[in-house]
């Protein structure tokens, strides 16, 4: 049962990581700490495509779009992440993909 | 069209462009937008940095940001004008005035609620949510 909790997010890197960080430490089962939107906690209305500090800790090294699945940010504020990383993008601030 | 509208203008000026150059492209777009009866709220060189990827070329540019409000007239002319020019890379205008209408709402939403919470009871969704978490295991 709880192998295949692992196939399904087996693949990416960072959920590597994360799960790491939640884990509980009780059983194979690991109790994974509901990762909560940092933008929702920081009160962020508008994620600005200029700051590309913030930007690229969502863009992994291969370029893609952190999903939320992963990062744990709320849809709302997902929306407004990926629309600026769209427009970093177009300017260069951020590449489309990397090698 | 009455309404003002606030705009965001980005543009990357080729980096081989002495630092007078680039002021003086600047300033010529400025005029651009006050000669269409724009206004300029902003100005801010962004300075040299590495492009993501190569355009024309070339690894890095000078970012040049002005914020313009107006009708959009003068945004057509200063678009017009910057795909003419070859010293322009890229150039990318985004309405920001929207957007910003929204910040403010949500800033003002929040605000109501954070009024509201202690006098009734009841409980944040968020807070029950996270609570239960712990538990699904």
């Amino acid at each position: 049962m709880s192998t295949n909790y692992d196939d399904r997010d087996s693949g990416f890197g960072l959920e590597r990581e994360y799960e790491r960080a939640g884990m509980g430490g009780r059983g194979p089962r690991r109790m994974q700490r509901r990762k909560i939107c940092r933008f929702c906690i920081d009160k962020v209305d508008l994620i600005d495509f200029k700051d590309v500090k913030l930007l690229q800790s969502y863009v992994p090294e291969r370029g893609k779009i952190l999903p939320r699945r992963i990062s744990g940010v709320c849809a709302a504020h997902q929306r407004m992440l990926a629309e600026a990383i769209k427009r970093a993008r177009n300017i260069a601030l951020l590449p489309y993909a990397a090698d | 069209m009455a309404e003002k509208r606030s705009y965001e203008v980005v543009f990357i000026v080729d980096p081989d462009a002495a630092d007078d150059e680039v002021m003086r492209l600047s300033e010529n777009f400025q005029k651009i937008v006050t000669d269409q009866g724009g206004t300029i709220a902003k100005t801010e060189m962004m300075g040299r940095r590495q492009l993501a990827y190569e355009i024309n070329h070339k690894r890095e540019g000078s970012y040049i940001l002005l914020e313009v409000a107006g009708s959009g007239a003068e945004i057509a002319e200063l678009e017009r004008r910057m795909r003419v020019n070859d010293r322009v890379l890229r150039y990318m205008t985004i309405r920001v005035d929207d957007a910003r209408q929204r910040a403010d709402k949500l800033k003002a939403r929040r605000a109501r609620k954070a009024a509201r919470r202690p006098a009734s009871g009841k409980r944040k969704q968020a807070d029950a949510d996270t609570e239960f978490e712990g538990q699904t295991a």
